[in-house]
């Protein structure tokens, strides 16, 4: 049963070959007999899981049943649960049992979705490789001893190791993208304000949100379905009719205008990924699409702009951490002071202190225009670049990454070369822009991902790209030897 | 831009996080590098440039006046590390 997809296990479902509740035990069996080696799942949900099966049983019997109703899904720990400890991947947080649901959540669990567990991440999503994390990395199911990518990168080992058949993320820089890249996964992030982000634990306000992570670009579109639509408790949500993302996915894509950017190809580029991603863009042109380069000449300044607006915005959210409401408190504090610094001081890892201590900075009298604001105007340039793109052609492709999954401890330590490993994927949430990757081949034996850019609320022709490469290709289907 | 050790505390102080000499270092260090990276940003002239301060062109929207939530004190509370007859209970501010 864990080989299928979620559109398959549905089928399943409906004609009475397992019930939720064996589906359920399957994959718990999965994460108990194989997560020791990954260390994916920060809280595996058993009981609730089983429960939430009967009743999505129940529902399937009486015929009042959608096609989510019974599927497994793993959450990003970033969520809040009711009643779930909701860590964030942070000591901080280690001790907190949301008292109220995200909207994600509540979405896809009245769609009838099985939560199985909450799964690691990097602290507070900042991350790009998940070693940021207070439970310990989490290892590649393709190779233990290299990273799945951060920082939703328990949601991508889980579902490339089979022990859930899709799981949430959520991308503020590439953290959806960039571990569905590495561990050989479709990912998607949806436009900014597709998806409310109502009990999704802030980190950078304007950047983060919500999306899929699957062994398909159908299982995205269900999943997407069921994530997307007007929250008015998030007042970025936007009010737009969601589509039905599956409709369209079997529609041909000859005549589709491919922008390929130009420095998305260059120096930085393991040539192993660009010989993949040209292999990629080949089958593009042979299922009629029409392929032209184009230019986003900001790109290089994607990254400095992203490292001063993601800490602004962090160390303004993060402040709610002060150990009086929730969350960790110092032992013993002298006075309010020392209980402010002190529970924060130790209950955020360095990463973490770092980003906040940029933010402070970039906002501290005397520094604002010279960052912030300084920061604020190459964003507007960025986004400028992609609208004329868009005046060209209907989608951008190119790499996820610039390389395949690296070392366990190989970045570690210095902050700016990982931060350099988002170069592809920060532009789109500096935009807004909706963003996908879906493997595309193997750089010495580890996935590589193609990314497929497109227009605000152009998800629907982003997944009918993606399907169309998935109904002639099999990079998607690959299993990591040892979870078959 | 380099930091110095000194200004770490500064900063630290200003986000208000406990940190250990020991550690002040190592954090100029990395600091410096990150701020050297986002110095890039200068290269670019922006003088006309509008800034942008979130991704779509969005107006903040009203609602109708009416009572939407409900209290939840309890609820909240019971996450909370310590709390007295419904209040958050902290070290004395006042002598």
């Amino acid at each position: 049963m864990h080989a299928k997809t979620i559109a398959e296990l549905s089928a399943g479902l409906r004609a009475r070959e397992f019930s939720s509740e064996e589906l359920t035990r399957a994959f718990l069996d999965r994460i108990a007999a194989h997560d020791g080696r990954l260390n994916s799942f920060i809280t595996v949900t058993a009981e609730q899981a089983l429960d939430a099966a009967r009743a999505a049983d129940a529902r399937l019997q009486a015929g009042d049943a959608g096609p989510l109703t019974g599927v497994p899904i793993a959450h990003k720990d970033i969520f809040c649960t009711r009643g779930v400890r909701t860590s964030c991947g942070s000591k901080m947080l280690d001790n907190f049992a949301a008292p109220y649901e995200s909207h994600v959540t509540e979405q896809l669990g009245a769609a009838g979705m099985v939560m199985l567990g909450k799964t690691n991440m990097d602290e507070f999503a900042m991350g790009s490789s998940n070693e940021t994390s207070f439970y310990g990395p989490v290892k590649n199911p393709w190779d233990t001893e290299v990273v799945p990518g951060g920082s939703s990168g328990g949601s991508a080992a889980a579902v490339a190791a089979r022990l859930a058949p899709a799981a949430t993320g959520t991308d503020t820089g590439g953290s959806i993208r960039q571990p569905a890249a590495l561990c050989g996964l479709t990912g998607l992030k949806p436009t900014y304000g597709r998806v409310s982000r109502y009990g999704m634990i802030a980190f950078a306000s304007s950047l983060d949100q919500a999306g899929p992570m699957t062994r398909s670009a159908e299982d995205a579109a269900l999943l997407l379905g069921a994530m997307a639509g007007f929250d008015p408790r998030d007042s970025t949500c936007v009010d737009r009719e969601v589509p039905d993302y599956t409709a369209g996915l079997n529609d041909s894509i000859a005549g589709l205008k491919i922008g390929l950017p130009k420095e998305y190809f260059g120096e930085g580029l393991d040539p192993a990924i660009g010989k993949v991603v040209d292999a990629a863009i080949d089958e593009y042109r042979k299922l009629g699409a029409e392929v032209v380069e184009i230019s986003l000449p900001n790109t290089g300044l994607s990254v400095p702009t992203y490292y001063v607006v993601a800490p602004a915005e962090c160390s303004s959210n993060l402040s709610r951490f002060d150990g009086v409401r929730f969350g960790y408190r110092c032992e013993n504090p002298r006075d309010l002071e020392d209980l402010y610094k002190r529970s924060r001081g130790e209950g955020f890892g360095a990463e973490v202190k770092r980003r906040i201590m940029i933010g402070a900075y970039a906002l501290s009298a005397g520094y604002y225009d010279a960052y912030y604001l300084k920061a604020q105007q190459l964003r507007r340039l960025i986004s400028d670049d992609f609208k004329k793109a868009f005046e060209q052609v209907d989608v951008i492709m190119g790499p996820t990454t610039p390389t395949a999954a690296f070392k366990i401890g190989e970045k570690f330590n210095d902050p700016v070369t990982m931060y350099l490993s988002d170069i592809y994927t920060i532009a789109v949430n500096l935009a807004g822009l909706p963003g996908m990757s879906i493997p595309a081949g193997f750089a010495n034996g580890l996935p590589v991902g193609l990314q497929i850019i497109g227009n605000y609320f152009d998800e629907a022709r982003l997944l009918n790209a993606a399907h169309q490469y998935q109904q002639a290709t099999d990079w998607h289907c690959q299993v990591p030897a040892g979870f078959e | 831009m380099s930091l110095a050790p000194s200004e770490v505390e500064k900063i630290a102080h200003l986000a208000r996080l406990a940190i250990n000499e020991e550690d002040a270092a190592a954090y100029a260090d990395n600091l410096s590098n990150i701020l050297a990276l986002v110095e890039e940003m200068s290269a670019v002239d922006t003088a006309d440039v509008v800034p942008m301060a979130h991704p779509l062109d969005m107006a903040q929207r009203l609602r109708p006046d009416v009572v939407a939530e409900t209290d939840q004190r309890e609820a909240f509370q019971a996450v909370a590390p310590q709390t007295d007859a419904g209040l958050y209970l902290v070290p004395k501010v006042l002598e």
